[in-house]
């Protein structure tokens, strides 16, 4: 399902100003796993890099496995590492417990 | 839309799925009770896609791509669990890798799609691998420097600028000549190498405090450059997750420069800290008031409200801990304890909280500088831990301040300022801080954790 390149840029725009609108309310106390939870949603270049390396090219095969292989390792560790990450991090913010003297 | 296979149909509905899980992701990230459930939403959201992807009818071999998700995996859990104060490097590392697998996906539909590339795919392939590879060695070099493998000082030389501008020029018009004339197989490496040395000395002339608008710059152009790579392969769900990622490093980055009252150019361009040396440092020695534990310890027992104002100082002598043991004697006496947190504390956004949240105190405690900055006035004492021009008065008055108009924790309005500090030595960018020879500030001279740690233990008497 292609599309065109109009369309495109609509689908940009609409997304850019839905990320300045969710982002924006983000408190500042969680810029740091914001970061690394949006690192970890880029990663699914991921998607683009498996077509390359899967599919069947009819000149220039080699290279396409090759940069395809690398960049599937490249994103996978950002897909894992950032998840891993971000879900530590969030596990650590705790509000003041009753049990507080 | 004719002879499209059933299974392209279920991939599309997977991808629609995961952007709205994405976007949800985002959102629930908003408030930290909710934050949970918003890596959850985008795990499945990812899971989903990838697997979607796999189902795709094109790929013929499927070898190669599972030992390379099984290598990433494994890549990528010791990049989880590294140590909380290696946040900001591993985060730099990781926009790296991000613009890595886009610069090589851009690279290589280049030369299966060349000769035949219309122009506009061009324009965007260019920007994908521009992008791309200078976040990837910008961002190895913005890694190197936070883990002090690379001098962390800024390294300027005459002419640095105009030498990196003319750079990054000389890329876009070649990539201006490839959208002229796609045939021109010979001139792809150049947009690919060009930014790569581009995005090394565009990190050289960088200092480790100008690193989280630096970092967060970085986020935005690996996101920008993974919506171009959505451009090229024509995917909504990664022009999404792209939009979304570069939305966020520039709001992140704009932050940031607020923060310090100056602009991205400013940051990139400017080397901040190198001409002010001559002008600082030539200050007469005036006199300090120093205390000790035992007086510092006397002074917060007897308050009511204490603000702790942390800075990267506290997380390079890793007294993160020490500050909580400070936090719970306080409070078992009674004292009302918060923090106060400038924007560009630490090395990247947010920095000072994720290791106060590790070190198990209450993110309802940790107060960013609007919040906290009408409580100075009633505050007895704001203890200032390993945080110099953030606390900078002279940021108000002074007109002649390189800092002047940068927003600061109005800590001299407290009844007493307290400042744990190795010594006298003036901070970034060798700026004098008038706040240490206010009558009410008692500087504290030692190493943070240290020091944080005896307080403790004249507080804490002996019975624990």
């Amino acid at each position: 399902m292609k599309l065109d390149l109009l369309t495109s840029l609509y689908v940009f725009m609409l997304a850019a100003f839905i990320g300045f609108e969710v982002i924006r309310r983000v408190s500042p106390l969680l810029h740091t796993p914001l970061m690394s939870l949006t690192n970890a949603l880029d990663a699914i270049a991921v998607v683009g890099a498996i077509i390359l390396a899967g599919e069947y090219h009819a000149h220039g095969a080699l290279l396409a496995k090759i940069l395809g292989t690398i960049a599937i390792v490249a994103a996978t560790s950002n897909i894992v590492g950032g998840f891993l990450i971000t879900d530590r991090m969030l596990r650590m913010f705790k509000a003041s417990g009753p049990k507080k003297p | 839309m004719i002879n499209v296979p059933a299974t392209e149909y279920v991939i599309e509905v997977t991808y629609l799925i995961a952007t709205a899980l994405f976007i949800l992701s985002l959102k629930w990230l908003s408030s930290p009770a909710t934050a949970r459930r918003g890596v959850f939403a985008g795990e499945i959201g990812m899971l989903l896609a990838v697997v979607g992807t796999l189902l795709h009818h094109g790929i013929v071999e499927y070898k190669w791509i599972f030992i390379a998700l099984v290598l990433g995996s494994i890549i990528g859990v010791p990049l989880g669990e590294v140590a909380m104060t290696a946040v900001p490097q591993r985060t730099a590392l990781s926009h790296a890798f991000g613009a890595l697998c886009v610069t090589l996906v851009g690279t290589a539909e280049f030369y299966l799609r060349a000769p035949d590339v219309p122009p506009f795919m061009m324009g965007v392939l260019s920007m994908e691998v521009i992008l791309g590879s200078l976040t990837f060695t910008g961002s190895l070099m913005a890694a190197g420097k936070l883990q002090e493998i690379l001098p962390q000082r800024p390294i300027t030389y005459k002419g640095q600028n105009f030498v990196n501008l003319g750079l990054l020029g000389v890329a876009i018009v070649i990539a201006g000549a490839l959208v002229a004339h796609p045939g021109r197989i010979q001139l792809f490496p150049v947009i690919v190498g060009i930014p790569l040395v581009f995005g090394v000395m565009m990190i050289i002339p960088i200092g480790g405090a100008d690193m989280p608008t630096v970092i967060s710059l970085l986020n935005s152009y690996a996101g920008l450059s993974a919506a171009a790579m959505g451009f090229v392969l024509q995917s909504k769900l990664l022009i999404i997750a792209g939009a979304l990622d570069g939305a966020s490093g520039f709001i992140l980055s704009v932050n940031m420069s607020k923060a310090m009252n100056r602009s991205f150019s400013n940051v990139l361009f400017g080397a901040f800290g190198q001409e002010q040396h001559a002008a600082a440092a030539t200050q007469q020695a005036r006199s300090v008031r120093s205390a000790t534990p035992e007086e510092a310890a006397a002074i917060l027992a007897a308050a009511n409200k204490v603000v702790i104002v942390p800075g990267y100082g506290m997380a390079v002598a890793q007294a993160q801990h020490k500050v909580r043991e400070l936090y719970d004697a306080l409070t078992k006496r009674g004292v009302d304890v918060k923090f106060g947190i400038h924007p560009v504390a630490g090395r990247m956004p947010g920095h000072m909280n994720v290791l106060l949240a590790e070190a198990d105190i209450p993110y309802d405690k940790l107060c960013d500088m609007e919040e906290i900055n009408g409580d100075f006035p009633q505050t007895d004492v704001a203890l200032v831990i390993g945080a110099n021009d953030v606390t900078n008065p002279a940021a108000r008055t002074d007109h002649s301040s390189p800092i002047f108009g940068m927003p600061i924790l109005d800590v001299d309005k407290a009844r007493t300022v307290m400042v744990i500090k190795r010594s006298m030595a003036a901070g970034f960018a060798g700026i004098e801080n008038p706040l240490y020879y206010l009558d009410k500030t008692l500087m504290l001279f030692g190493d943070a954790k240290n020091f944080v740690g005896s307080i403790v233990r004249e507080l804490g008497g002996h019975h624990e």
